[in-house]
C-alpha cells in the first residue's frame, strides 16, 4: 500500500515536471478576424515546420474580439480586416499596449449570390438599397420573381465594418436583414439558399457561389490590388509596438513579405502585397 | 479505567454513578466545534443559493447605468436594435423579446404533446423490457453537444425547410422551434416518465378493477394523478428551450425583426440570447452597447425567474388539490 502510494506520487511529480518544462518553450498566441484567418492558419502551420518547438494558436472570433484581445495584452498578435477604431487606440495606450500594425495582403469584400441566379451585375446604390429593404424582389434587378434574403456578418465583423463603411455608408440595416457569426457561413447561406446575397472576403469566393461585379468592376487580384474595385481594404496584424528583431512574433508577421509568405496569401485566396 | 490526557479520571458509559463534568477549555471546544461546524455547513449549502444571488447583482450593477440613460418603455417596446450605429443608437428589445418567445412557444408546441406521449407510452403501453432499452437512448439524445444540433439546422434542415416549403429563407422561426423541441425532448420525456411510473400500481388497479378501459385509465387517472411531474417536466423543457444559445444563433437567421404577419413561422426571428452571444465579442467594455446587452440579459434572467415562479405556484395548487382529495 505504502509502495503503491509512493510510486503514483512519483509518476504525478514527473508528469507535473515535464509539465512545466513543456509551458516553458514558447507559446504565439494569434486572435482575431475570421477572414485573416486562414493566412493566420497557414502561417501557423508553415512555421511548426520551421520552428517546431514553438507552439502556435489562431482563435477566430471576430476583428473586434481580437482588438480586445490584444487590447487586454491575452494574445501576441491580433488579426484585424479592418484598421483599430480609435476607441480601441485608447483603451490599448491606457493600458499601456501600443498598436502597430502589419498590412499582410490586401483583400476585396464581394457581393455574392447564388448559381442559379443570373444577376451577375451590381451597383453599389443597388446593394445599399437590398440591405436597406428598398428592393426586396429579385424581379426588381433583371432577376427570377423570388423574394431577397440579405445575409450580413454580425457587427464584431471587420467584413461587416468594411461592407458598412464603403457600401452601406453607416445607414442601418433592414429588420429583415439577417445574421451570421462567419466567413463560411455567409458562404453556407448562399450555396443553399436560392434568393440569399451576402459579402465575403476575396478568399471565400469559390465553387458553390458566384461572385457580382460590383460598379462594372469585376473583383479580381489586380482590381483589389490598385483599389479600382471599389470595396477593397487591407488586412492587419496588430502587435503591442514593433515586435523585438528576431522574436517568434515579429518572424511571424514579417511572413508574408518572403516568397514562402506570398505564395501562402495567393494559395489563401489574397493579393498579396509583394510581387515575387 | 482509562486516563485522559487532562489527567482526571474518565468513567466508561456504563459506570453512571459518578457525574461529567467538563472544563472549560472542553466546553468552549465542543460549543466552538458544534457551532462553527453547523456554520461551515450552511455556507456550504448556501453556496449555490449565493451563486445565483450574486450572478444576479453582477448583472444588475452593469445593466443599471443603461437603465438610467435610456427609457425603460423605449427599451422595452421599440423594435429597433441598432447598437452600433454612428449617428442615432437604437436599442429597442422588442423584437429580441418576441423572437425568444416565438421560437420557446413553437419549440414547446411541438415538444409537449410528444414528449407526454411518448412518457405515456414508455410508462404504461410498452412493455418493461423495451422501456428500459429505451429510456437511455433517449437520455442520450439530451448528451449531443448544441453546436451539432446548430451545424444539423444551418446545413441539413434550412436547404430542406426551402425546398420542400418554397419557403424564402431555412433559417427561421420554424428552424429554431424545430430543433429546440428535439433538444428539449429528452428533458420532458425523462421526467414525465418518471413522474408517470411513479403513480404506481395500486391506483392503476383500482382503475382497472372499475372496469376503465386502458385509455381511460391514462387519460382520467394516470396523468391527473402524475399532474405536478408532468407540469415541471414542460417547465424545465421551457428554461431549456428559452436559454439555447448556440443553436438560434445559427439557425434562426438573427434578422431582428418581428414576422410580419404574426403566424408566420418562416420568417427569420432573433433571440436574446442570440444577441447577447452575437454582440459580446464585439462590445467596447464600459460602452452603451455593452450596457445595452447586460440589461437584455437581466431581461432574461427575470423572464426566467417568472416563469419559474408561475411553475411553482401551479405546482403548489396542484400539490393542494391532491392532498385535498
Amino acid at each position: 500500500m505504502k509502495r503503491t502510494i509512493c510510486c503514483s506520487l512519483a509518476i504525478v511529480l514527473l508528469l507535473i515536471g515535464s509539465g512545466l518544462a513543456e509551458a516553458a518553450e514558447k507559446t504565439l498566441h494569434v486572435e482575431g478576424s475570421t477572414t485573416v484567418g486562414p493566412i493566420a492558419d497557414a502561417f501557423a502551420e508553415a512555421f511548426k515546420k520551421m520552428y517546431p518547438d514553438v507552439t502556435i494558436t489562431v482563435n477566430k472570433s471576430g476583428s473586434g474580439t481580437g482588438a480586445a484581445a490584444l487590447v487586454d495584452s491575452r494574445c501576441d498578435i491580433a488579426t484585424m480586416s479592418r484598421a483599430m477604431k480609435e476607441k480601441e487606440y485608447k483603451d490599448a495606450v491606457g493600458k499601456g499596449v501600443f498598436p502597430f500594425g502589419h498590412v499582410v495582403a490586401m483583400d476585396g469584400v464581394c457581393v455574392i449570390v447564388h448559381p442559379s441566379n443570373p444577376v451577375s451585375e451590381l451597383t453599389s446604390a443597388q446593394v445599399q438599397d437590398i440591405y436597406l429593404g428598398k428592393v426586396t424582389n429579385w424581379k426588381q434587378l433583371g432577376g427570377p420573381d423570388m423574394k431577397i434574403i440579405p445575409v450580413s456578418r454580425d457587427t464584431a465583423s471587420g467584413t461587416y465594418d468594411t461592407f458598412d463603411h464603403f457600401v452601406m455608408k453607416q445607414q442601418k440595416m433592414a429588420g429583415h436583414v439577417e445574421y451570421v457569426s462567419t466567413n463560411p457561413q455567409a458562404f453556407a447561406r448562399v450555396k443553399t439558399t436560392q434568393g440569399a446575397i451576402a459579402y465575403v472576403g476575396f478568399g471565400f469566393v469559390r465553387r458553390g457561389v458566384k461572385a457580382v461585379n460590383l460598379d462594372g468592376v469585376v473583383p479580381t487580384r489586380d482590381t483589389i490590388l490598385s483599389g479600382q474595385y471599389p470595396v477593397s481594404r487591407p488586412l492587419f496584424m496588430y502587435t503591442n509596438g514593433y515586435p523585438p528583431l528576431g522574436s517568434i512574433v515579429q518572424k511571424f508577421v514579417s511572413f508574408h513579405l518572403t516568397e514562402k509568405g506570398q505564395a501562402l496569401v495567393e494559395e489563401a485566396g489574397f493579393v498579396p502585397v509583394t510581387r515575387y | 479505567m482509562d486516563k485522559a490526557k487532562s489527567g482526571r479520571v474518565l468513567q466508561t458509559a456504563a459506570d453512571s454513578s459518578q457525574p461529567l463534568l467538563l472544563t472549560p477549555t472542553e466546553d468552549l471546544k465542543g460549543f466552538l466545534g458544534l457551532h462553527l461546524g453547523r456554520l461551515t455547513l450552511l455556507l456550504i449549502t448556501c453556496t449555490s443559493v449565493l451563486a445565483v444571488f450574486l450572478i444576479f447583482l453582477f448583472i444588475a450593477i452593469e445593466a443599471f447605468p443603461f437603465l438610467t440613460k435610456v427609457s425603460l418603455i423605449e427599451f422595452l417596446t421599440s423594435t429597433g436594435w441598432y447598437p452600433e450605429s454612428y449617428e442615432k443608437p437604437e436599442f429597442g428589445a422588442l423584437a429580441l423579446i418576441a423572437g425568444s418567445i416565438y421560437v420557446t412557444i413553437g419549440a414547446l408546441v411541438f415538444a409537449v404533446p410528444v414528449g407526454i406521449l411518448a412518457a405515456v407510452f414508455l410508462s404504461d403501453i410498452v412493455s418493461f423490457g423495451i422501456r428500459d432499452f429505451v429510456k437511455p437512448v433517449i437520455e442520450i439524445l439530451a448528451a449531443v453537444p448544441s453546436v451539432a444540433y446548430g451545424f444539423f439546422a444551418v446545413l441539413v434542415l434550412a436547404p430542406w425547410l426551402q425546398n420542400r416549403f418554397g419557403f424564402a429563407t431555412g433559417t427561421n422561426a420554424l428552424n429554431a422551434s424545430l430543433v429546440l423541441s428535439v433538444m428539449a425532448l429528452p428533458t420532458i420525456i425523462s421526467v414525465a416518465e418518471d413522474s408517470i411510473s411513479a403513480v404506481g400500481r395500486e391506483l392503476r388497479e383500482g382503475s382497472y378493477s372499475l372496469g376503465a378501459t386502458r385509455m381511460e385509465t391514462v387519460l382520467r387517472v394516470v396523468i391527473p394523478a402524475a399532474h405536478s411531474g408532468i407540469i415541471a417536466a414542460v417547465v424545465l423543457g421551457m428554461m431549456r428551450a428559452i436559454g439555447e444559445t448556440m443553436v438560434v444563433w445559427m439557425a434562426s437567421g438573427n434578422a431582428s425583426q418581428i414576422p410580419h404577419p404574426w403566424w408566420d413561422l418562416s420568417q427569420s426571428v432573433r433571440t436574446m440570447t442570440a444577441t447577447i452571444a452575437g454582440d459580446m465579442g464585439e462590445t467596447a467594455k464600459g460602452s452603451d452597447h455593452y450596457r445595452a446587452l447586460f440589461a437584455v440579459g437581466l431581461l432574461l434572467l427575470v423572464m426566467t425567474f417568472l416563469l419559474n415562479m408561475v411553475s411553482e405556484y401551479l405546482l403548489a395548487r396542484a400539490k393542494k388539490r391532491l392532498g385535498k382529495q
